[in-house]
């Protein structure tokens, strides 16, 4: 009777990895295109995708079918998770490219899986336009890779020049996670201009999914850093700044658009407030006409809630793949990629137009966490 | 590279290494009471560990007042889900002799099922754990800041070996679970309830690492469903470091093992990413000079 009772229960264990596990197939129709959503729908970097998905999304509602030879043709979104994760990245952008046959990719958000999807998105006839992964290595050589955010280099020597001269500051702290890309271009593109402009820095570094920072900080704190900047996973960063602040260091602290999730000011709590970070976006910052439009859509569907910078990147993304689609007139993925490349679109986040690397130039907003709020600080122009 | 610390950072250091070694020891201590009575390394306790902060996170959160009442249903939720986990994944195979091989890869098998039970429900996005303020709160003592954590986690930890080495060495309940982990048939021949007995075990592993999930929680305010992943491998070598089967050895170990990883930071702040080699190295290190562990003894072997 036990060993029954175990069994059963058991067996009811396993129910919601059933109910969850059937995918749904999709029926091939000549009327559609699809385009594939290659995000970490699960893992650490999943809390900040569904932020940029919701974008797509929302971009998808308004605007579900694209003019390929004057008839309205359905777009069908087919989502591939990446797990966070390198190695999961190029199986769920291969599954995209081979099994579903897309003819555009938006993603990853976050430059890791972006890059572990390189290979395959640059040996294959499918375009895909990154949202916001920012690391220099996305797009580089590969001409099948866009993005419609600004690069690293520009986030890190964007903090650099405005620590160095709007804050005043000339030591900084700059601390690196190990094993994301993004933090280390981020971090390296901060040191390089900070140094040229002058200051000093001093560097520790972190594993991703570390959670005690107290060594790295009291080593740090003993230089007497007028700033600190922890760009990285919002996790991490949040924990890493908490203990600090509970460490007592009182210096200026400066992250990157990582940082943009509540989530980063649940863990964080009082400690995070007064950080600084650069960001892509705010609905403050009018960059283009169509900002307003798309925050006031945006609050409209949402019971009045600011839309994310990631948001609005997805929301670009999705629309800038749409034009480039109507361009090319056509559901050859190998067209429409030439009528990415030559894109001049006009988004909610800034006008994208790429360069020879599939690189936006592009304006960036500073942030500052505030009465456990994001808002908007200061904006510097692209350049 | 190597980089000396003042003495106010090194006694800031000391305390920070107590604070982690104590909490690796919590948790090492439910790896090494089931190998010292099954001989099978749990490798679900890290998921149980992970089960208490979400538990936590969902009792205590809506309202904290009564933190310390919650607390304590979450250190019996997590007592229950550890012999439930105990009843269907391993007395079903220990009843049917299966070899120890099979109980150790059912027990990787409901680690991942743990864990994915726990992204189905709970979903990937990370959750702040609760924050009470008479806890986390900071205090100074001359030119070192601490929380109050720092006092409070080293001294449960102590009472909490405290109490389980009387029970074990001084109650009916431990004399059974030493007579099991000795020879478990003829414990059974002696009319001693072994499955009950391992139950009990799994139940006290569990909750201790339901109270080292709470302050592991304070400590360290993010809860996902792999939060447990690398907090449980260095758990289980701190049990192996200090013996594992051996309770004190459990807690040594985890001490040991606090101290390094932060002391290595310390000296070597230039490779402080790579802190978990310095982990992995001593318990190579140990492993090499004494393959029981540090006072763990040595297994008679059995013809």
């Amino acid at each position: 009777m036990k060993r029954l009772l175990a069994r059963i229960s058991a067996c009811l264990f396993t129910i919601p990895f059933l109910l969850t596990g059937c995918g749904s197939g999709e029926q091939e129709d000549g009327s559609s295109i699809k385009i594939g959503v290659f995000q970490p729908i699960t893992g650490s970097m999943a809390a900040g995708a569904a932020i940029q998905i919701e974008g797509i999304e929302l971009a998808y509602r308004e605007r579900p079918t694209v003019k390929i030879n004057g008839q309205d043709v359905n777009v069908k979104l087919v989502k591939a998770d990446n797990k966070s994760d390198k190695v999961e990245a190029a199986t769920a952008v291969s599954k995209l490219v081979e099994e579903d046959e897309v003819a555009a990719i938006i993603g990853s958000y976050s430059s890791t899986p972006s890059i572990g999807a390189y290979d395959i998105i640059r040996k294959g006839k499918v375009a895909a336009v990154g949202a916001s992964c920012t690391n220099p290595a996305v797009t580089e050589g590969n001409d099948n890779y866009f993005r419609v955010c600004f690069i690293d280099p520009y986030e890190g020597t964007v903090m650099a020049n405005y620590a160095y001269n709007n804050l005043g500051a000339r030591v900084a702290a700059v601390t690196t996670e190990k094993g994301n890309d993004y933090s280390v271009g981020v971090a390296q593109y901060f040191k390089e201009a900070f140094e040229k402009l002058g200051g000093t820095v001093y560097e520790a570094s972190y594993q991703t999914g570390d959670q005690d920072f107290n060594a790295q900080i009291i080593s740090l704190k003993s230089k007497n850093p007028d700033v600190f900047f922890v760009p990285g996973n919002f996790t991490e960063a949040a924990m890493f700044i908490k203990q600090a602040r509970q460490a007592g260091v009182n210096s200026t602290m400066l992250g990157g658009d990582t940082y943009e999730v509540q989530e980063f000011i649940g863990i964080g709590g009082k400690e995070v407030e007064g950080v600084m970070f650069a960001a892509f976006f705010d609905p403050d910052a009018e960059l283009t006409p169509l900002t307003k439009e798309f925050v006031e859509k945006y609050r409209q569907e949402n019971g009045g809630k600011d839309p994310a910078g990631e948001t609005a990147l997805g929301y670009d993304a999705y629309n800038l793949i749409c034009d480039a689609i109507e361009k090319a007139n056509s559901f050859d993925s190998v067209a429409i990629r030439d009528a990415i490349a030559e894109s001049d679109f006009i988004g909610v986040t800034g006008p994208v137009k790429f360069d020879e690397n599939g690189n936006p130039t592009k304006a960036a907003v500073i942030k500052k966490v505030e009465n456990g709020k994001f808002v908007y600080f200061d904006s510097l122009l692209a350049g | 590279m190597l980089v000396i610390p003042t003495m106010a950072e090194l006694l800031q250091q000391v305390c920070n290494g107590l604070l982690l070694g104590s909490l690796f020891a919590l948790v090492a201590v439910g790896y090494t009471m089931v190998y010292g009575i099954l001989r099978l390394i749990n490798f679900a306790h890290c998921d149980i560990f992970m089960m208490a902060m979400y538990i936590a996170f969902f009792i205590v959160a809506p309202d904290s007042r009564w933190w310390f009442i919650g607390f304590i249903i979450v250190i019996a939720i997590t007592a229950i889900l550890g012999m439930g986990v105990e009843k269907i994944a391993y007395t079903p195979l220990r009843k049917q002799n299966a070899p120890k091989i099979s109980m150790l890869i059912s027990a990787i098998g409901m680690s991942y099922l743990l864990e994915n039970l726990a992204t189905v429900l709970f979903t990937g996005k990370p959750k702040t754990f609760p924050q009470i303020e008479l806890l986390v709160g900071m205090i100074e003592i001359g030119p070192i800041r601490l929380q109050r954590l720092a006092l409070v986690v080293p001294i449960v930890t102590f009472l909490l070996m405290v109490i389980l080495l009387t029970l074990i060495n001084k109650t009916k309940a431990g004399m059974a679970m030493r007579a099991v982990s000795k020879d478990l048939e003829t414990a059974k021949l002696m009319g001693i309830n072994v499955n009950s007995t391992i139950s009990f075990t799994f139940a006290v592993g569990s909750a201790i690492a339901g109270v080292g999930a709470i302050l592991w929680g304070l400590k360290y305010p993010q809860i996902s469903p792999l939060v447990g992943v690398m907090p449980g491998l260095k758990c289980f070598v701190a049990a192996v470091i200090g013996g594992i089967g051996n309770i004190k050895g459990a807690v040594l170990g985890g001490l040991i093992l606090g101290f390094v990883e932060i002391m290595a930071v310390a000296f070597f702040p230039s490779i402080s990413a790579y802190k978990d080699i310095f982990s992995f190295a001593i318990l190579i290190i140990i492993l090499l000079f004494r393959p029981n562990g540090i006072i763990g003894e040595k297994i008679a072997e059995k013809v």
